[in-house]
């Protein structure tokens, strides 16, 4: 297992956010998290990367339990990659200062060094004569693929995805999509929380369904949209798929 | 009318014609209060006398070349300040936020020092530091009123400027220091390429007005020794019995003050422009 997260617990005052999350994801697999608002998706994945401390439980990534909280989180944050639903690109850097800046001042490479590269990955996701605009001069389909860039560059093991499309235009979607199913091409490991049911279905290895903190119910896409066995997912369902909200991908 | 307005929407020709009103109001009104103080005020009995004594040109003519000489010496002392207060003011605010263990005591003491300086008046704290501490006994040059005037100014100034660095290093939102650190980015490294750039950018005009202030404070060193302007004015009322350097001195700061508070002003709209 790439990444094995053992009984996680998480509660934020006396609010029980997560309540024993055991999962595992194969080297190269696509987990998708989907679930209502505040079924503990982000902060799930805000936990593996170490943003949040955890209550209770072990991560294990590679076989090493990265929860140890006696353990420094600033080399493991290096293996994992996280975008969020808002960019948060840093507004005073311009895309390409926001890509370098981690692996300037984290691998010590410099600028030169790292140029083929960083130019490369720009160019891969559509983004080669963004290199020099500052965040606000970009559409957020545009900001967010920086983001990802951004991620990247620091070759992470894992990639963690927040709702990364949730503040995007409808039109916008689809190109962020996009990077994703081509990650998965290279075969990246992923774990995404999302609302875009459709891009699941399609590209995922498999579905876990959250609600109130545990995992109820989790399988191949086929199944989970299909034939769930939970009469929570059933609603759940019912309700995302019949209003619309999971536009195609 | 019509031909004249041929061109202009309804909405224009309306905000135009509201705006010639509003601008003949505006000088109406404006002419009455000046005509108002220039017929009354020369009628109040002691006017002859506060015209001889405040406003008497032949003494702005004698003493402008000395008083803006003296001047000089207030941009000095205000021009070595201003570095040392920005430099004291961001290590503080910085150091009000360390959480390192074994930095505790200097993040205690950045609490002391702003709570301290930032309660005291700033003339009791020349006064005390520019009095006291050269009555330790030191020899010159280290008994010399600049050194300790200066040193008064820095530590009142950059209690000040720490908390307004502060003010600015806390309204980065947290998201962006989460996107540093999920980089593998260190705390330090996320504090001095994430979060201060974006601080200072936001705290610039409310430190403008900070140096506004503190130019006009360096006045009070004159209390301690150095014939600046402030001082060179009291010198010119006791020698020629007239309160015209003062008004000379004050008509010298507000021709570098009112150009810094008005750059300070546009700078603070411009940023709220820039956020809505």
């Amino acid at each position: 297992m790439k990444l094995r997260l053992e009984n996680i617990q998480k509660s934020f005052g006396d609010t029980r956010v997560l309540d024993g999350i055991s999962l595992d994801v194969a080297e190269g697999e696509m987990v998708c998290l989907i679930g209502a608002s505040g079924s503990g998706k982000s902060t799930l994945l805000r936990c593996i990367n170490l943003l949040e401390p955890l209550d209770d439980g072990a991560i294990w990534l590679d076989g090493e339990d990265i929860a140890d909280p006696a353990l420094d989180p600033q080399p493991i944050r290096q293996r994992i990659g996280i975008v969020f639903q808002s960019f948060n690109l840093f507004p005073h850097m311009t895309a390409e200062d926001n890509v370098m800046l981690a692996p300037r001042r984290v691998r010590g490479l410099s600028r030169d060094a790292l140029r083929p590269q960083i130019t490369a990955l720009f160019d891969r996701f559509g983004l080669a004569d963004r290199m020099g605009h500052y965040p606000d001069q970009l559409s957020g389909g545009q900001q967010q693929r920086v983001a990802i860039v951004r991620a990247l560059a620091m070759q992470p093991e894992i990639m963690l995805f927040d709702e990364i499309t949730s503040a995007l235009d409808p039109e916008l979607v689809g190109e962020v999509l996009e990077v994703l199913k081509t990650l998965k091409q290279d075969g990246m490991t992923m774990v995404l929380a999302t609302h875009e049911m459709a891009f699941a279905r399609d590209v995922a290895d498999r579905v876990c369904f959250l609600d109130r903190g545990r995992i109820l119910e989790q399988g191949p896409p086929a199944q989970i949209f299909t034939t769930p066995t939970q009469a929570r997912t059933r609603d759940f369902l019912s309700r995302v798929l019949n209003t619309g909200q999971a536009p195609a991908a | 009318m019509a031909q004249e307005q041929a061109g202009l929407t309804r909405r224009q020709a309306f905000e135009r014609r509201l705006r010639r009103r509003s601008m003949m109001i505006a000088a109406g009104s404006t002419g009455a209060v000046v005509l108002a103080m220039v017929l009354l005020i020369p009628r109040a009995p002691g006017w002859e006398r506060v015209k001889q004594s405040f406003f008497d040109w032949d003494v702005v003519v004698r003493t402008f070349p000395k008083l803006l000489n003296a001047f000089l010496l207030d941009v000095a002392i205000f021009a070595w300040s201003a570095p040392m207060i920005a430099a004291l003011g961001l290590a503080i605010a910085l150091a009000r936020d360390v959480r390192n263990p074994v930095l505790y005591p200097l993040r205690l003491f950045g609490a002391l020092y702003t709570d301290i300086f930032r309660g005291v008046p700033v003339v009791l704290v020349v006064y005390l530091v520019g009095f006291g501490i050269p009555g330790l006994g030191l020899s010159r040059p280290w008994n010399s009123p600049y050194i300790w005037g200066t040193v008064a100014l820095v530590l009142t100034y950059s209690a000040y400027v720490a908390e307004i660095f502060r003010s600015g290093i806390e309204s980065v939102h947290q998201s962006q220091r989460n996107a540093a650190l999920s980089l593998g980015l260190s705390g330090s490294d996320t504090m001095r390429y994430v979060v201060l750039p974006q601080a200072i950018r936001r705290v610039i005009p409310a430190q403008m007005n900070m140096l506004i202030a503190l130019q006009k404070d360096v006045a009070l060193l004159s209390f301690i020794g150095p014939v600046e302007i402030f001082r060179q004015a009291g010198v010119f009322k006791s020698l020629l019995a007239n309160f015209t350097p003062y008004v000379v001195a004050a008509a010298i700061f507000l021709v570098v003050t009112v150009p810094a508070t008005r750059l300070a002003d546009h700078l603070i709209a411009r940023q709220n422009r820039a956020r809505t």
